[in-house]
């Protein structure tokens, strides 16, 4: 006997919706009140750090998408490659992390942004200075364990969010 | 079966007469109707937004409580666009004549003892009669815009609305019969114990037929946007589209009121007045549509047509036969017995009918 056909079904289905009206929303107001973004998250910028690049272009390599462009110039007192244009087109970039991984120097490093929509499509484009580690663009802990570890330790959870990330 | 009450609702005294009267609750009618169908949208999206753990329009004014009002001032500002191939006439009139029988409807509602426009003594009666006048504007619709989607929508209209015009007025009959009047403020007077609990079997079917009647979900296949665009419509904007828009809220409003006159004992009630008493009960009633409307899925054509004549119009038949017996046999029995008696029998029949249900000749197992 199946009971669903004698308006059992309808009950249940009814118990359910009246249950959801008595809970809280699962759903955030987005501009006001943000999820937290996992501390190894790939966002959608890079950073570059000046000093630890050798200018050996293997990000350049590996980029599947071709959005990494450096310019050299070789300083021969030194006998080193000096970085004269670090130019990342974030328009191509598919935040596949891999120039990250396959930096030899750790010099690359991922973002947290993902509200990065531009009126144009040239300012989509960073290069140098715009693309150094700064209070506002901190480094993310993808590939990079020891930055991770310093985040402090967060939730991911709609109702458990107690710090908010600008 | 009913304690001699005085059976008549004593009107008003007012100062100037009839006209005072007529002119008074008019306007009072038209406020009420466009307030309450403000009310109900925001009951409708909040409480539809919630049970689908979402927060429902939010941004306007507190609590999203002046929605309604910026989609009213929104919806005004748009173009009005007929189609070239359109009837003009009946396009243009169609918005109208499904207005006007929802404002009609509320001529007879009682909001306190004779507190109403006019008390028909075939009160009721007259509600049957002009609630289906609206299917007529609907059909106008479909007809008028010269669109497969439109017209499609209406055909299906006037076919839920002739099947289940019928266990509806069934249903009502066996309120009648209990109450001893057609008049809507004596079948209230009636009332000392909600007919709900008298007739639970009437009001299930006056609820179903209800629904469908005034075409909210399960039972919207007029409007089902995901076959007919929006139904019969499907070309109309702008102002006549807001007109549209407050024809299916008041109707269902309308039957809300309806449903609280007749089964759950109109503006009777202890502490609060007893307009405020009907119109909390009508908001109750009109929850229960919310809520039926965000849970269930929409029924097939078949399925609604099924329903209607194999299941809501025996089971009314039945309904009445009893009803009409306890009434002859018992008239003076004690309402708590034939309360039990009438829970019983309605799950009975209900469960026994269920069993019977079948949709293409049995073939397919639900």
């Amino acid at each position: 006997m199946k009971f669903e056909r004698y308006g059992i079904g309808i009950i249940k289905g009814m118990t359910v919706t009246i249950r959801h009206l008595l809970r809280h929303p699962t759903v955030n107001q987005f501009p006001e009140q943000r999820l937290n973004v996992s501390r190894r998250t790939r966002g959608n910028e890079l950073i570059w750090s000046r000093e630890k690049c050798t200018g050996c272009a293997t990000c350049a390599k590996t980029c599947p998408q071709g959005a990494i462009e450096i310019v050299t110039a070789t300083n021969a007192e030194n006998n080193k490659y000096e970085v004269e244009t670090y130019r990342v087109d974030t328009g191509y970039c598919i935040q596949c992390g891999l120039c990250v991984e396959a930096c030899p120097y750790d010099a690359v490093f991922m973002g947290y942004s993902y509200e990065r929509a531009k009126y144009r499509r040239g300012e989509l484009v960073q290069t140098n200075d715009e693309l150094l580690e700064s209070p506002e663009r901190p480094a993310s802990g993808y590939y990079h364990p020891d930055i991770a570890g310093k985040l402090p330790v967060q939730t991911l959870l709609v109702d458990k969010i107690v710090e908010k990330r600008k | 079966m009913m304690p001699n009450l005085p059976m008549q609702a004593v009107p008003p005294d007012w100062p100037g007469g009839y006209w005072w009267h007529w002119l008074f609750f008019s306007i009072l009618l038209i406020a009420f109707v466009v307030i309450m169908v403000m009310g109900a949208i925001w009951i409708e999206r909040r409480g539809m937004g919630r049970m689908q753990s979402r927060l429902g329009p939010n941004r306007t004014g507190p609590f999203g409580l002046l929605q309604p009002v910026a989609d009213a001032i929104k919806v005004l500002l748009k173009e009005n666009i007929v189609p070239d191939s359109a009837d003009k006439l009946v396009h243009w009139l169609a918005p109208v004549i499904a207005f006007a029988p929802v404002m009609m409807i509320f001529a007879v509602v009682p909001f306190q003892n004779g507190a109403l426009l006019a008390d028909l003594n075939i009160g009721i009666l007259y509600v049957v009669a002009v609630s289906s006048v609206a299917t007529l504007g609907v059909f106008m619709a479909g007809w008028g815009s010269s669109n497969k989607y439109s017209l499609l929508g209406a055909m299906r209209n006037v076919a839920a609305v002739v099947s289940y015009e019928m266990p509806l007025v069934l249903a009502i009959v066996g309120v009648v019969l209990v109450a001893g009047s057609l008049s809507m403020n004596d079948i209230v007077l009636a009332q000392d114990i909600p007919f709900i609990l008298l007739q639970p079997l009437g009001f299930l079917l006056f609820f179903t037929a209800g629904c469908a009647e005034i075409n909210r979900s399960p039972f919207d296949l007029m409007e089902a946007d995901s076959e007919l665009v929006a139904g019969f419509h499907t070309e109309y904007s702008g102002m006549k589209f807001a007109m549209f828009y407050l024809v299916e809220y008041a109707e269902a409003i309308a039957i809300s009121a309806i449903i609280t006159t007749l089964f759950l004992g109109g503006w009777r009630g202890p502490v609060l007045p007893p307009w405020l008493w009907f119109i909390v009960k009508i908001f109750i009633v009109f929850f229960f549509m919310v809520w039926t409307r965000t849970t269930l899925p929409r029924v097939r054509i078949d399925q609604l047509m099924a329903l209607a004549w194999k299941f809501l119009f025996p089971l009314a038949l039945i309904n009445l036969f009893i009803t009409a017996i306890q009434v002859l046999v018992w008239p003076d029995a004690l309402p708590w017995g034939l309360i039990i008696v009438n829970i019983a029998i309605m799950v009975i029949l209900v469960v026994v009918w269920s069993k019977f249900f079948k949709l293409g000749w049995g073939r397919l197992e639900v």
